[in-house]
């Protein structure tokens, strides 16, 4: 007999997400991803000065602070078709790149891996046995029988207490979980290695934008950090090298930990390429400018149709006209006054109308973004199909690396048509993170070297024309493209809508009907049990799912999570 | 003596920031004795463990709804606070505790925690806080300051 379960909230991190799924035969046969708290953030810029935008967009949400101040400023300069100095663009691009580390070794490790690996099986593995299987696998020098050893006792003082703390609620035990002990134990001790790993990453962002979590030092015009080199209170040569220091770091752990336990995780549940595929249109931008007008950039934009890559039509530049043209939000399913029909984010109308929940009407409080009519999945996932797409093999070569430890491990063949799945999600993650060090470590040559070179310039002032200017910023961020479009009247903000990258992948049903990413990539999910439906959550999970910017205001907490009823 | 001032909430919630505008008074004024670190968290998480290991004192300042009439001032301190920022409606209410429990887990979490808010009068987009909690960071900021000169 079909059921529907209902799972409310969603997400480990920020924000209010419900999932309702109708399960027959034991798989999903229907979904729908609903934002439950409204959005309508934006209304508090209108009619401030554009040069403030920045600073009140990243408090948007707390896992993506940096991003938004990116996007933001991104903006205002494409409005008045200005560019910023190399430096500038060098010091975003090195925050940009710390913080999509940052972002993804937490989403792995600390956000949706104890979706795939059970802790209390790791407290039954043999700590011998775990170190030799991770000497099999990977140089890292902190994988030795001590380490594991420690972890275990650690986690088994942890369960015997009965106060599981930050594993409590896990799916432990259930059917769905297949890795064994030995793969168990090593991934609680990567978990904990990566806390201390993810604060080299976060040390770069605060080194740089002067604070973190809400950075300091970016300016529509540039960055505001003056460079002297031999100088205390700016951007000295000693804060630069602490740079180099924590880069060096990263990249140890990222090519030696990160990308291997992603792989091997990966050989140990195969069927996990089967499920969770969803809209297979992919839409990514290019990032990382290398001149002042953002016409160059080292990662490459574009779409892709129906998975299809040889049907990848480039972005390539700020201000990209296919980018522009193509992206409108629809509101027909979502609780805002509609009846225009899909809008252009600069016409965007964000006035709350809500109803009740409506299998059929209106639903979430998110908007449904689509490109040239359609949904599209954004991420990471993208941004290594675009790159496939482009054959940028400096990214294809991690995507090469990753999947033949799968096919060692697991010893199966992975093709690439595997990627449009639940755990190609994690596999592309991975190989965007091992990809963002390299950039990381290159940002930092070159800013080196343009300073050496005299310039030291890394701000311009920025001129507000009178009249109406408009622009739109985008940038790859971790959970996949965030535009910001801005609408400046007499050097005052009329109108400002951010399309974020959940709005896109957690989007309601589309003014055709059709199903959003999320709801998508569930239909088809074979599910052991209903009332704990860890398959949902691994799906769901891998899209790094955090809805505090994609609606915003609270919600009375509701006490009972998951709701299974008869259908 | 390792003591934090950690302020959370969205500022761009109205009382629900009434924690980052303390810190934020709290730093142009110099209230607190030097050495003692203060922090404007907003809404993250895993961004500030760092910055959180091995303290002898955590103080944590925030918006908090325990049910008594807004405007309330609230200390809390130990076991007492997971269940606080379990019934917050507050889109951080997951970070906290989470960030405490990691802490725990990593075995260097802080030896005290003391939480200091105050309950919201109004939570809704804008950048002000409400006049009636406007009213009380004083109170809240003297509370803070004088938990701090207690440790130290």
């Amino acid at each position: 007999m079909a059921k529907r379960i209902v799972i409310d909230p969603i997400t480990r991190i920020e924000g209010h997400l419900r999932i309702d799924c109708v399960v027959d035969g034991g798989k999903v046969t229907d979904a729908w991803a609903s934002g439950t708290m409204w959005r309508g953030v934006e209304q508090i810029l209108l009619g401030r000065d554009p040069r403030d935008a920045w600073a009140i967009t990243q408090r948007f949400c707390g896992g993506c602070t940096t991003v938004h101040a990116i996007a933001s400023v991104r903006a205002v300069e494409n409005a008045l078709q200005m560019g910023v100095p190399k430096n500038a663009q060098y010091i975003r691009n090195l925050m940009i790149a710390a913080h999509a580390i940052h972002d993804e070794i937490v989403h792995f490790y600390h956000l949706s891996a104890l979706d795939w690996v059970d802790i209390t099986s790791a407290a039954k593995a043999d700590p011998k046995a775990t170190a030799a299987l991770a000497e099999s696998l990977s140089d890292w020098p902190n994988n030795g029988v001590a380490v594991q050893t420690a972890t275990k006792e650690r986690l088994t003082s942890l369960i015997s207490s009965g106060q599981l703390g930050i594993f409590a609620n896990g799916y432990w035990g259930h059917p769905a979980m297949k890795l064994p002990p030995e793969v168990n134990l090593l991934a609680v001790t990567h978990y904990l290695q990566a806390l201390d790993v993810q604060r080299k990453a976060n040390k770069i962002v605060s080194i740089l934008g002067s604070k973190t979590p809400h950075i300091q030092n970016v300016a529509v015009g540039g960055v505001s950090n003056p460079i002297a080199l031999n100088s205390q209170s700016v951007l000295s040569i000693e804060r630069l090298l602490a740079v180099k220091e924590a880069i060096d770091e990263l990249s140890a752990f990222i090519t030696q930990v990160y990308t291997v336990d992603v792989a091997a995780i990966a050989a140990f549940y195969p069927e996990w390429t089967q499920y969770g595929k969803g809209v297979t249109n992919y839409l990514a931008a290019p990032d990382f400018p290398l001149n002042e007008m953002g016409t160059e950039f080292v990662t490459t934009g574009g779409y892709i149709a129906d998975g299809d890559l040889s049907t990848m039509k480039p972005i390539t530049t700020f201000g990209d006209r296919l980018l522009h043209d193509n992206i409108a939000e629809s509101v027909k399913h979502a609780w805002y006054k509609g009846g225009k029909g899909p809008l252009h984010p600069y016409k965007g109308e964000t006035v709350a109308e809500y109803t009740d929940f409506s299998d059929h009407g209106k639903y979430s409080f998110v908007k449904s973004p689509t490109f040239a009519g359609k949904p599209a999945q954004v991420g990471p996932l993208a941004r290594v199909l675009v790159a496939a797409a482009n054959k940028d093999e400096a990214i294809t070569k991690h995507l090469t690396r990753l999947l033949g430890i799968v096919e060692a491990v697991g010893k199966f063949k992975v093709p690439l048509a595997a990627l449009h799945s639940t755990i190609g999600r994690h596999a592309a993650r991975a190989v965007m993170c091992a990809r963002n060090v390299e950039i990381l470590a290159d940002q930092w040559d070159l800013l080196m070297a343009n300073i050496a070179s005299g310039d030291s310039a890394t701000f311009e002032k920025p001129v507000f024309p009178t009249g109406e200017v408009s622009g739109f910023g985008f940038h790859e961020a971790p959970r996949g493209m965030l535009s910001h479009w801005i609408v400046i009247e007499n050097g005052v903000i009329k109108n400002y809508q951010a399309v974020v990258p959940t709005t896109w992948n957690a989007a309601p049903r589309n003014e055709d009907d059709q199903l959003g990413p999320y709801e998508a990539s569930l239909i088809g999910t074979p599910l052991a049990d209903a009332e704990l439906p860890l398959e949902v959550l691994r799906t769901i999970h891998s899209f790094d799912p955090c809805l505090a910017c994609a609606v915003h205001l609270v919600d009375p907490t509701r006490r009972d999570i998951i709701q299974v009823r008869a259908l | 003596m390792k003591i934090v001032v950690l302020g959370v909430g969205n500022i761009i919630m109205g009382d629900e920031g009434v924690g980052v505008r303390c810190i934020e008074r709290i730093d142009a004024a110099g209230m607190l004795p030097a050495g003692v670190v203060t922090i404007d968290g907003g809404t993250s998480t895993n961004e500030l463990l760092g910055e959180l290991e091995g303290l002898d004192l955590l103080v944590i300042v925030d918006a908090v709804a325990t049910g008594a009439p807004s405007g309330t001032l609230v200390r809390l301190e130990g076991d007492r606070i997971p269940s606080a920022f379990s019934n917050k409606l507050s889109p951080h209410q997951h970070g906290i505790n989470d960030l405490l429990a990691t802490l725990t887990f990593m075995g260097r979490a802080p030896a005290r925690v003391v939480l200091h808010g105050v309950t919201p009068h109004r939570i809704e987009l804008g950048l002000e806080l409400s006049p009636e909690i406007e009213a009380m960071v004083p109170a809240l900021i003297a509370n803070v300051v004088a938990e701090v000169e207690r440790a130290s």
